[in-house]
């Protein structure tokens, strides 16, 4: 799928346009910062968590529309799970941008599926996975607050 | 619509079909340089400088010529005076390490600006870590332009070191670089100027603008990647440390000491990129004889075209001067709504280039509010066409975004 055919979705675009979770929760459990240098892109997910279970969650920030639906698909699958199901989300997704998952594990992913092509897009990868990686970091560390940084200096290559 | 007389020389357009407006990352490269580099390795590849025998006097010979082309490009006084390095970054580097973390002293100031590119800040950064002086930035308005009332204020007695771009690679607007000279100079700092932005476009005159140095990438004005320049006043370059340690700097070794070598070797450890150089003499050339009267001319007439039709679209806004003729075919610019690498993304599907994102200037578009911008970037292969179909492609963007028309 050519990348425009990718911005002619209309998922895509109506969680880019029209997010289901994009704001501030009342009490988050947690709150980490994902920030991607080179597009500048830069998002704060808010977890509620009780009794294991992520109740809640939202996102706020800039960034492009591959991040932004990206992070709003993800909260559609995460929200009413427990943290361990939200992390085999996660590394499902990250396989399918690596290229590397099942028919059966896309399916899973749902909306989020419709993604999969950027695994050919290596300079947009990092815009898909910046809310999924904030995730992984937050449930992994356990981490309350913080700061999810990639280390990419595009400055390396010119201006 | 005019023709471009040297667009042909450019075999990538044919090649590939890319309309390519990022010409401020990188240029495109003409048949003769990329002929020059294989006419090096070729007909006189050895290892320059080193070798008694004649391949490696012709190589010798190619590169001390590129030394003398670029010396005559900037008006410097001699070839010693040019340093050959990867790029305007290592030049910057070169000077920042050798130079200013020799002469700071805690309590100096580097005074650089906001617009700078990350080379032009960093550098500066690390030497006044190391010597306890500190880094100051003069604060444009939002066209860009310097007040007098910020020059007087900030270039003031302690400042050793004024590191200026001549031209914004964000805002495209030219610098007073003459005139803040005069005023370092008056307080007893020395200027370094980072052309790489201005030397492939304008005439740039190291004499003129009171440079005391002066850098740019070959890369920028259609030579290969890998070669830069650093122009350095001689005095100044004579008392400063070799920068890095190795082959080819040194006048003799003996097991505890060392005598450097004459400018420019002192600066030049290891074996030299010849052949980047070589290509930079052709492209400098080529540069001259297509002229930067044409250059000037074609920037103009397609921004100009650019701000026309953006004219007509109220959600396309373009940073810095309100007037074509300041942006030196430098165009930023931002669509309400609609993240810059989604721009970058959706023009790519009709092979237009254009570059996204923070341009390594940061600081600058924090201070204007930014947090990314597109940028379109010309050069003198650019046609009408390419900018109309890039404008044309433009107005497609929030409708595939699916905002309505």
């Amino acid at each position: 799928m050519a990348i425009n055919n990718l911005y002619n979705n209309t998922i895509l675009n109506e969680h880019n346009l029209r997010p289901s979770h994009k704001g501030k929760l009342d009490n988050p459990t947690m709150i980490l910062e994902g920030v991607n240098p080179t597009c500048g892109d830069d998002i704060f997910l808010e977890l509620q968590i009780e009794d294991g279970v992520i109740t809640d969650a939202s996102f706020s920030g800039s960034g492009c529309a591959i991040s932004q639906a990206s992070t709003d698909m993800m909260l559609d699958l995460i929200i009413g799970e427990d943290k361990e199901t939200a992390l085999d989300f996660a590394d499902k997704f990250m396989r399918m941008i690596r290229g590397e998952a099942s028919e059966e594990d896309i399916d899973d992913l749902d909306e989020a599926g419709i993604l999969r092509d950027i695994s050919h897009m290596p300079a947009r990868v990092k815009c898909a996975v910046l809310g999924w990686r904030t995730l992984r970091e937050m449930m992994e560390k356990d981490t309350t607050e913080g700061y999810a940084h990639e280390d990419h200096d595009e400055c390396a290559a010119g201006r | 619509m005019k023709e471009n007389q040297f667009r042909k020389d450019f075999p990538i357009f044919a090649e590939t079909g890319v309309t390519y407006l990022d010409s401020a990352a990188t240029s495109q490269r003409p048949q003769v340089v990329i002929d020059a580099e294989r006419e090096f390795n070729e007909k006189m590849n050895a290892n320059p400088l080193r070798g008694l025998y004649g391949i490696s006097i012709e190589a010798t010979d190619a590169y001390e010529n590129a030394r003398e082309t670029v010396k005559e490009f900037i008006g410097a006084d001699s070839a010693r005076e040019i340093i050959f390095t990867r790029n305007a970054s290592e030049s910057l580097n070169l000077v920042a390490y050798s130079y200013a973390c020799s002469v700071l002293k805690p309590g100096d100031t580097v005074l650089t600006t906001i617009m700078e590119h990350h080379s032009n800040i960093l550098p500066w950064r690390m030497a006044a870590e190391r010597t306890g002086a500190r880094v100051e930035y003069l604060e444009p308005e939002h066209d860009g332009t310097f007040t007098d009332a910020e020059l007087q204020k900030k270039i003031v007695k302690g400042v050793k070191i004024v590191a200026v771009g001549h031209v914004s690679n964000v805002l495209g607007c030219i610098n007073p670089v003459k005139k803040i000279s005069d005023m370092a100079h008056a307080v007893g700092a020395v200027t370094v100027v980072d052309a790489a932005q201005s030397a492939p476009h304008m005439k740039v005159d190291v004499k003129e603008l009171g440079a005391d140095f002066l850098v740019f990438s070959g890369h920028k004005l259609m030579a290969p990647f890998g070669i830069g320049v650093l122009y350095g006043r001689r005095e100044l370059l004579e008392e400063m440390p070799p920068f890095l340690r190795g082959g080819e700097m040194i006048e003799y070794v003996t097991h505890d000491t060392e005598k450097w070598a004459e400018l420019p070797h002192k600066f030049e450890a290891g074996t030299v990129n010849a052949t980047g150089a070589y290509g930079l003499d052709r492209a400098i050339k080529y540069l001259k004889n297509v002229g930067f009267d044409f250059i000037r001319e074609t920037e103009d007439r397609l921004t100009s075209i650019i701000f026309e039709e953006a004219a007509t679209l109220p959600y396309f806004h373009i940073l810095g001067s309100d007037d074509p003729k300041n942006h030196n075919g430098i165009v930023s610019f931002t669509i309400d709504g609609v993240h810059p690498h989604d721009i970058s993304s959706i023009l790519d599907g009709d092979k237009i280039c254009i570059r996204a994102g923070h341009h390594c200037a940061q600081p600058l578009l924090e201070y204007l509010g930014e947090s990314s911008t597109a940028r379109a970037s010309l050069y003198l292969y650019n046609t009408e066409e390419d900018v109309r179909f890039f404008m044309d492609k433009v107005k497609n963007i929030r409708g595939i975004m699916g905002y309505g028309n």
